[in-house]
């Protein structure tokens, strides 16, 4: 798949002199078109700066942002504003227009393109029926939930019809539950409308829910980039382990037992997987550290657990726990 | 209900009957036209102190951004009463002479927009800065940006200043009655004031307050009342 996105040594600093703060270091991305995108970091990691530079919200102080083909760092006001209706984006505090209604609002963009009145409110009533919100069109952002309101934003979104869809922090300000919501809704527009989403994050359950491939921001530089479960199943570097084992520096203690690593994504909370594992196969497996939500009645979130010495009962584990529905587990090292 | 025979109390009378009406009308009137040209001169001043500085939507060189809020600040500084003398000639000027009502909308105009430009300045701050970069990253022009989002969501704030502006500005329209401007405060002056007709000048104090009142109920409701963020579920 050709590139939609390609970030080329991209830098970034803030301040001036002795305050000087390099937010990006020579930052190199390429994502793909149609893809789910996931960039996760603690905070301070430079996820925000770096979802900014790909539509030029925020002026790269080096390299070059590829949309399309097109450097975008090249182009004058204009046609930069032309092309970031290509690039539609959603917020953690969602950013909708207080003093307009949801219908309003998702028109928003419609106006700017200069669309007539009439069209643009059939696009934004087909819109909202679209994220599950067709009788709230008369409804201001006061009187809206934070899901709701998200919702909204998405709509808004998709009315400029663009390419790429930038997330972010999208679902930090929900609770769970609606976070899931929010996560399938992104995931269906992404296949059902072709849009590539690129969603930053500091949660790694949104990163395994949804994204197929990941980049892992520290300190202003891609630690790492791949596939979600490559990564995830075997993080190299220390930020990457950090992020990826649930209560994370202890995990060098462990580093001499085989590990797995198991993704709850949706499983049945009733279940005690653990408990039944030991049972049936007569293993037992000792929990080494986990980081799991109740969701809906379903569990998210991860698991490290310690493996028998024996690499035949290793495999056997495995084999059981990727057996269960909703999860997944791998040996990491 | 003896004291209304009173010569004295019923000159007075005579006097707020005659003059009353008129000095309403004319403290109105005048009122209207100096807040209309001073949010014609204020409202873009203060759309360009936010828009112009750094990290403004559309910023403007250093030095022109230094001189526009030097002139408010100057403006803004100088007593009201000495405003209106030194710029009378300039009335001469502009609208040919130099005294009466007419006359004081030069100077009343001079005194407003700088205040204005502050109200109008404070209220779009107020908007979240979030919004306006989601339509920057909409592809909003900085033209789009203040038409479309800074003013309409400073809509219910500038509402408000603007019932502010006009009861200052209504305070200021009582101080030029001493340089022959006509309404109400002229009434309390003139006749009130200079020749000891207290009940006229009470009257015409009166009056004030209640305009005063109404203005700044009628802009509270209206402010209340288009602010969709008050709307609950």
């Amino acid at each position: 798949m050709k590139p939609i996105i390609e970030i080329q040594n991209l830098s970034k600093t803030f301040g001036a002199g002795a305050e000087q703060v390099a937010a990006l270091q020579e930052v190199n991305l390429s994502i793909r078109q149609g893809e789910i995108f996931g960039i996760i970091g603690l905070s301070g990691a430079g996820k925000s700066t770096l979802v900014r530079c790909m539509n030029l919200l925020e002026a790269p102080s080096q390299g070059k942002v590829f949309f399309g083909g097109t450097d975008l760092t090249s182009l004058p006001p204009k046609k930069l504003r032309e092309k970031r209706r290509e690039i539609a984006m959603i917020f953690q505090s969602f950013h909708l227009l207080e003093q307009r209604n949801a219908l309003e609002n998702v028109c928003f963009p419609m106006e700017l393109a200069g669309i007539s009145k009439t069209e643009a409110r059939s696009r934004a009533m087909a819109l909202l029926k679209t994220v599950g919100l067709p009788d709230k069109a008369g409804a201001y952002p006061a009187q809206l939930s934070g899901g709701q309101k998200q919702r909204v934003a998405i709509a808004r979104a998709l009315a400029s019809e663009p390419k790429v869809l930038l997330c972010d922090e999208a679902t930090s300000a929900l609770d769970p539950t609606t976070t899931d919501s929010i996560l399938k809704l992104l995931q269906a527009i992404n296949r059902e409308r072709q849009i590539t989403v690129i969603l930053i994050t500091h949660q790694m359950s949104v990163i395994e829910q949804i994204c197929h491939r990941v980049a892992i921001l520290d300190q202003g530089r891609v630690m790492e980039c791949g596939a979600v479960q490559e990564i995830f199943a075997n993080p190299k570097t220390a930020a990457a382990r950090r992020l990826v084992f649930p209560d994370g520096a202890g995990m060098d203690f462990y580093s001499q037992t085989p590990m797995a690593r198991i993704a709850f994504n949706g499983s049945a909370v009733e279940i005690p997987v653990i408990s039944e594992l030991a049972l049936e196969l007569g293993l037992k497996v000792s929990i080494l550290g986990a980081d799991t939500r109740n969701v809906d009645g379903k569990a998210f979130g991860t698991m490290i657990v310690g493996l028998p010495d024996a690499p035949a009962d290793r495999e056997k584990v495995l084999a059981y726990l990727n057996r269960q529905p909703g999860l997944h587990a791998e040996e990491v090292r | 209900m003896e004291f209304l025979h009173n010569p004295k109390i019923l000159e007075q009378l005579q006097i707020l009957q005659s003059e009353l009406p008129f000095g309403l009308w004319e403290t109105l009137y005048a009122l209207l036209l100096e807040t209309a040209l001073a949010y014609l001169i204020g409202l873009p001043l203060g759309v360009l102190l936010v828009t112009g500085e750094k990290g403004g939507v559309r910023p403007l060189p250093g030095w022109v951004m230094k001189l526009l809020n030097l002139t408010v600040n100057l403006l803004r500084s100088v007593p009201f009463l000495i405003l209106m003398i030194v710029v009378l000639p300039l009335s001469k000027i502009l609208v040919g002479t130099r005294v009466g009502t007419v006359a004081t909308v030069v100077p009343m105009v001079i005194a407003a927009f700088p205040l204005v430009a502050r109200m109008v300045e404070s209220s779009l701050r107020e908007v979240d800065h979030g919004v306006i970069e989601a339509a920057e990253a909409m592809g909003a022009s900085a033209l789009q940006i203040v038409w479309k989002v800074i003013l309409p969501e400073a809509k219910p704030s500038l509402i408000s200043g603007a019932a502010i502006s006009m009861t200052t500005i209504l305070g200021y329209g009582a101080m030029a009655g001493i340089i022959g401007g006509g309404g109400l405060g002229k009434i309390a002056i003139n006749y009130g004031y200079y020749n000891f007709k207290n009940l006229v000048m009470w009257a015409a104090v009166l009056a004030l307050i209640l305009l005063v009142q109404i203005f700044q109920t009628i802009g509270t409701k209206l402010a209340t009342a288009c602010d969709k963020r008050l709307r609950h579920k």
